[in-house]
């Protein structure tokens, strides 16, 4: 029996593996949302003076990581290992980033929910001893991610109300087995749930069910409730697939209270027209590393969860007519002062 | 049994098809409407300026003496080309956004359809990129529509 591992799916830290410094760099469409004052920078131009938007999210990233670093007082040596990834084909945005740092690197995908995977694995090799400093980091970009999956950027198009927009940024932590800050404590790794939804501009439906399923599943593992946490908060289901979370939870018995939100709700005003809300690798990494972790500093914040859900399609499955399957994995993070 | 084999799976492919509907019926509940009517309105009244403007245009032309055929030509030119500018200057897909098929279906949108992959992929280069995949958007619309027009033509070959 392993001894790191409570109930079904959901990992057990006995180590003190804190995220030591987390940064995050965002677009000026977000810097315009509510959330604004939490970001560490916002950019005022999402080409960056780059010559592709490809090299423009290369850029956010590889910045995002330097701003934390510094905040850190370290430097690219003092990191061990570098988990990231992003939503581009081969995940070129980490691997191009992990070029230019010169980092021990894993590439690591699972959509939106990229961050939180990166965070489960990092504190995972601090846990077993491999490491002392990991970084883990995930961007988007609006748009690198409309060219790759729906329509040239400058196409008239208009989105349905069940539609979410790209978010331009990057988070970035830093987990370490020594220091202060809130603490990684569970992990639960999500399985990959179908419900048979099959339209791309839906995503906050398609990836609910996988939302609800790692929920419960933490619940049950852990026995605790939603009650628990001072926040719960997932993404990027959007306003919609937290509508339908929250109706999914209540059929299993469980009340998501006040204290439940999601990033992809947060992150924008509705009236930035951007129909169901946020979403995007750089979404919930965003949020978390800026939000999250400067109101868990402040001790606003004592116990959150974060759920990251990601759609794991491509343009080639669904124009095949495929389904869009989901994931979601949850850690949770304590800082007790 | 499908396939010959039981990997133990707990549902079957009925139950599991059966739960999926139920799940949909659930979520389509909680999903806001498309505002439908709103949409034909802003479509009806947006492509009608549009096409106003091209008549406006078109008229111009036939003032200055040209006779209402020729005076097409121009006019299509010069809403091609507006459409392809204002796409350029990143106004077009704004447009789009708020009027949907109102600004697609006049030939602005055409020209939007073009220009838009052509600045996309530019950066792919002129071959591969600008060249190859300036037709990923009015490619279908150009090769359906050519198929669409021989076969009217076969038609009224027909039935003259």
């Amino acid at each position: 029996m392993a001894e790191n591992k409570a109930g079904k799916q959901t990992l057990v830290f006995k180590k003190k593996i804190v995220l030591m410094e987390a940064a995050s760099i965002v677009g000026p469409k977000e810097g315009q949302g509510p959330l604004a004052q939490y970001f560490d920078l916002i950019l005022a131009d999402d080409l960056l003076g780059e010559k592709s938007w490809e090299k423009a999210e290369q850029r956010i990233m590889i910045d995002t990581i330097r701003l934390a670093l510094g905040k850190a007082n370290l430097t690219e040596d003092d990191i061990e290992y570098f988990l990231a990834g992003d939503l581009l084909n081969q995940i070129i945005t980490a691997s191009f980033s992990a070029r230019e740092l010169q980092i021990p690197f894993l590439g690591i995908y699972g959509a939106c929910s990229t961050i939180i995977e990166g965070l489960a694995l990092g504190a995972s090799l601090i846990e077993a001893g491999f490491a002392d400093r990991v970084l883990t980091a995930s961007s988007s970009h609006n748009c690198t991610a409309e060219r790759q999956y729906r329509a040239p950027t400058e196409l008239g198009v208009q989105l349905t109300p069940t539609a979410q927009c790209t978010v331009t940024g990057a988070g970035v932590g830093i987990l370490s087995s020594q220091g202060t800050g809130p603490a990684i404590t569970h992990a639960t790794i999500g399985k990959v749930i179908d419900m048979g939804i099959k339209d791309p501009s839906d995503m906050g439906t398609a990836m609910a069910p996988a939302a609800a399923d790692t929920l419960n599943q933490h619940f049950q593992d852990t026995n605790r409730t939603p009650n628990y946490y001072d926040l719960i908060l997932t993404g990027d289901l959007a306003q919609i697939g937290s509508d339908i979370l929250r109706e999914l939870m209540r059929k299993n018995g469980t009340l998501l209270g006040t204290n439940y939100n999601d990033s992809g709700i947060m992150v924008f005003d509705k009236k930035q027209g951007v129909n169901s809300g946020g979403s995007g690798c750089g979404c919930i990494a965003s949020i978390t590393c800026s939000y999250v972790y400067k109101k868990m500093l402040a001790g606003e914040l004592k116990k959150v969860l974060l759920v990251g859900t990601g759609a794991l399609l491509s343009t080639t499955t669904y124009q095949q007519k495929e389904s869009i399957p989901g994931i979601a994995h949850a850690i949770a993070l304590e800082y007790l002062g | 049994m499908e396939g010959g084999w039981d990997l133990g799976s707990k549902i079957t492919k009925e139950e599991e098809q059966r739960k999926n509907r139920e799940y949909q019926k659930m979520a389509n509940k909680l999903k806001p409407r498309r505002p439908i009517l709103r949409n034909f309105l802003v479509a009806f009244l947006v492509g009608g300026l549009i096409c106003m403007f091209g008549q406006l245009v078109l008229n111009l032309f036939i003032g200055q003496g040209m006779s209402a055929e020729d005076a097409s030509g121009p006019m299509l030119a010069i809403m091609i080309f507006l459409g392809a500018f204002l796409t350029g200057l990143g106004i077009y897909d704004d447009l789009g956004k708020f009027a949907g098929a109102g600004s697609a279906v006049p030939i602005t949108g055409f020209a939007n359809s073009m220009v838009s992959p052509s600045l996309e992929f530019k950066r792919e280069g002129y071959i591969l990129g600008l060249g190859a995949r300036m037709f990923t958007v009015a490619g279908p619309v150009i090769a359906y529509g050519s198929i669409a027009a021989i076969l009217i033509a076969l038609l009224s070959l027909v039935f003259k």
